[in-house]
């Protein structure tokens, strides 16, 4: 009985700490400083995450091309982000002489501010939410559509045609793949029945002998978040949807123009982001806070998450060190004519699922639906390709 | 009135008028997501969720991406060398009193006709959901259709011209 | 099947991630300052002197003929003849030079000097590491530091330098036997002078 009163101290050892904290304050004031606490913790946190997560990245991708990756900077180079975080402050900020300085300023807090904002609806554990909010998804969509805004601000201002262009780029395909990103949520939604993310966690929690019921473990669920994911890749401009800022074409897209601490304010912007959205991926397809497995029920709900959280973290790292960028042509159709009619029908699917009851019936169909529409689209998408040595006209 | 509301109204009509008095047209559109975010801000003061939220994701994530983007790809952002008075001024400012006449006197007279309930009825996002689908399904239908047939002429438009065989 | 091809390139890196840790011939990352990879024999860099035996003023093979100086592109050679003269190495009176200095930072390793010089005196060092923070005297190097010994030069372009010292070796004795020749010859036209002379008298 004393562990079990220490695990569920445990899980609750963020609600002790802010109530310890809080008690020095006078009465009236409590609530208030609750709330703030929780704000300092999320601000502090996850750019603190930020700086493991770039090292981590740097010494995985090198390992990912047989190389050592950062090494020098304290032990096994996890120091790295400090000596970069330094450099980055003390740099010249440079500002371009005929770009709008306001708007300029403006859009690399906006990003943060937006991306940080999004923060506020993820169940980080049991009860760990911010602010639990009925319509929480649809908050969680508000603010990252805020975010591409900035992205204009900040090419348009930089006067820049790399900006410019890698803005222009950037939010042709965010709102390509937001309408994906959206369509692929909704069918959780539709099973979960609330757009309070603590609701459909609190759906996935449970369990049939030891295995859960996560959303990822059916056919639609899978499909979901096969969807999701790449739309999610695409959405915070990572590889190989990291066009926006190709640098083989575009210098640095549209934070070309940014040096010092706005261009580190817009790296942490990124990366919150691929928090964030890898946060509403576990939130939405693998339960959540919840145990993989009903008997380590006992384990913290808090390092579930955080631990789903590093793990998609880490397979965008490994796309990262996999897969060539796309061309713009190919996103785009990408987007419009293989994925947004696959999550379509995946809607579709989910219905099904919703009503077709309990049973082995609705495994077999909604599952054939999805094989055989991946395996069709594939083989009519492909029909046209033809791979070999590629031709030129004038090159020759 | 609390004064989170009047920050939040002095905000969104800054916001406006910055949009209208402006020289520089994308400085404009900007002026105007402040206004729309205003404005959201001021339906989440109401208890009001899902219609702030969809503010937000509609206006400031489309619309007013739609604008800097119409911006940028017709006239470019140079700002205009004879100021941003239009000469017609004087009948588009008869047209938005008149506007904004006809919106006051709506509001007044639902005061009127609606006095005031001492609690907002908190909607939830689910009562509004079966409302769509209940009761308002068929306006919902129709402004489905209408934007795909949007879509689907957007897509007509922007798709290549066949060449037409030589006559 | 869509996405194979995805797959397949995401088990080939994850093969990597993980070989890396348990293969160390994966890993071909030399760590620079610590290890080095020993320079390729035809690296080159930037030029040297050359000198034979112990002292290297008086090994110096540098004749000051001033060729190299008026061909390097840059101009980055500046050559003071001496006075005097000192043996060379086949023992003959020769110029030397009593300033010889590159500027590095303008010496952009052609080696046309190199090529040019027909006393194989300058050859081309590989040594790169030259960062200093006085870019005017720092990389302006002048005689003393240019030298370098006959078996430096052996050690970093031993292919060259054998044929080069055998080249030498061969026109010192070609020297050599054209003195003694000369020499021979000298002495039996004395002695030849020599008998007419005493038979004369």
């Amino acid at each position: 009985m004393v562990s079990t009163s220490f695990f569920t101290a445990l899980d609750r050892i963020f609600f002790l700490l802010r109530d310890w904290l809080v008690g020095f304050l006078p009465v009236a004031l409590r609530p208030a400083a609750g709330v703030l606490l929780g704000v300092i913790a999320i601000v502090a946190v996850f750019p603190g995450f930020f700086a493991l997560t770039t090292v981590f990245e740097r010494k995985g991708l090198g390992r990912m091309q047989n190389r050592l990756g950062p090494n020098r900077v304290g032990p096994f180079g996890f120091f790295q982000p400090v000596a970069d975080g330094i450099k980055a402050l003390t740099k010249e900020d440079v500002v371009p002489y005929r770009s709008d300085r306001i708007v300029h300023f403006l859009a690399p807090l906006v990003l943060v501010v937006t991306v940080f904002l999004g923060f506020a609806v993820l169940p980080m554990g049991r009860n760990m939410v911010l602010a639990d909010m009925d319509a929480g998804l649809l908050f969680f969509f508000a603010m990252g559509a805020a975010t591409e805004l900035s992205i204009f601000m900040a090419g348009w201002s930089s006067h820049n045609k790399y900006s410019l262009l890698g803005a222009m780029r950037g939010i042709a395909q965010m709102i390509s793949y937001e309408v994906v990103l959206l369509l692929s949520a909704v069918s959780v939604v539709m099973i979960g029945g609330s757009l309070s993310l603590s609701k459909i966690v609190e759906a996935q929690n449970s369990y049939s002998g030891v295995f859960p019921h996560w959303y990822i473990f059916t056919p639609w669920g899978f499909a979901g978040f096969v969807v999701f994911a790449i739309a999610a890749t695409a959405e915070t401009n990572r590889s190989p949807f990291d066009l926006p800022e190709g640098e083989s074409e575009l210098v640095a897209g549209y934070h070309t123009e940014y040096s010092g601490f706005k261009f580190a304010l817009f790296f942490l912007g990124e990366y919150l982001a691929m928090f964030s959205i890898s946060g509403l991926g576990t939130t939405l397809f693998l339960g959540g806070w919840s145990a993989p497995l009903s008997f380590f029920d006992f384990v913290p709900s808090w390092i579930w998450f955080f631990g789903k959280v590093m793990l998609s973290i880490f397979v965008f790292i490994w796309m990262r060190g996999t897969l060539p960028r796309l061309r713009q042509d190919q996103l785009m159709n990408f987007a419009w004519k293989f994925v947004l009619p696959f999550t379509l029908l995946n809607l579709f699917v989910t219905a099904l699922w919703r009503f077709l009851g309990e049973g082995w019936l609705r495994w077999a169909v909604c599952s054939a639906i999805l094989v055989a529409a991946w395996a069709l689209m594939g083989r009519v998408g492909m029909r046209r390709k033809h791979f070999g040595p590629r031709s030129y006209r004038y090159a020759e | 009135m609390s004064p989170i509301f009047y920050i939040l109204a002095a905000v969104t009509l800054g916001g406006g008028l910055a949009a209208v008095l402006l020289r520089q047209l994308v400085h404009a559109a900007l002026a105007a997501t402040v206004a729309f975010a205003g404005l959201a801000l001021l339906y989440l003061q109401l208890d009001a969720q899902f219609v702030g939220f969809a503010q937000v994701l509609v206006y400031i994530g489309a619309v007013a991406i739609l604008i800097v983007f119409a911006i940028l790809l017709t006239r470019g952002s140079e700002v205009p060398k004879d100021g941003v008075f239009s000469r017609t001024w004087a009948v588009g400012l008869v047209v938005a009193a008149a506007v904004f006449a006809v919106l006051g006197w709506a509001v007044l007279a639902s005061l009127r006709a609606l006095p005031l309930a001492e609690a907002a009825p908190a909607a939830t996002v689910h009562e509004i959901g079966v409302a769509l689908v209940g009761r308002y399904v068929l306006p919902l239908e129709i402004v489905g259709l209408l934007l795909t047939a949007a879509t689907v002429g957007a897509v007509i438009v922007a798709l290549h011209e066949k060449e037409r065989p030589k006559q | 099947m869509l996405g194979e091809g995805i797959l397949k390139g995401m088990a080939e890196t994850a093969k990597n991630f993980f070989g890396s840790y348990v293969s160390k011939e994966r890993l071909t990352t030399v760590e620079y300052p610590e290890e080095r990879v020993p320079a390729a024999e035809n690296a080159r860099a930037f030029p040297f002197l050359v000198y034979d035996g112990p002292d290297w003023q008086a090994g110096l093979r540098c004749v000051s003929c001033q060729i190299c100086e008026k061909e390097c592109p840059p101009k980055c050679i500046l050559i003071e003849k001496s006075k005097d003269k000192k043996p060379d190495y086949v023992g003959k009176p020769q110029f030397y030079p009593v300033r010889f200095d590159i500027d590095l930072s303008v010496c952009m390793s052609c080696q046309i000097c190199v090529e040019v010089c027909p006393f194989d005196a300058i050859k081309m060092n590989t040594e790169f590491a030259l960062a200093t923070d006085d870019r005017f005297g720092g990389l302006l190097f002048s005689r003393e530091k240019l030298a370098k010994s006959n078996e430096y030069y052996h050690s970093i372009h031993p292919t060259e330098a054998a044929e080069v010292d055998a080249r030498l070796a061969e026109e010192k004795a070609k020297v050599e036997a054209k003195a003694k020749a000369a020499a021979e010859a000298a002495a039996a036209k004395a002695a030849v002078s020599a008998s007419p002379a005493e038979g004369g008298n």
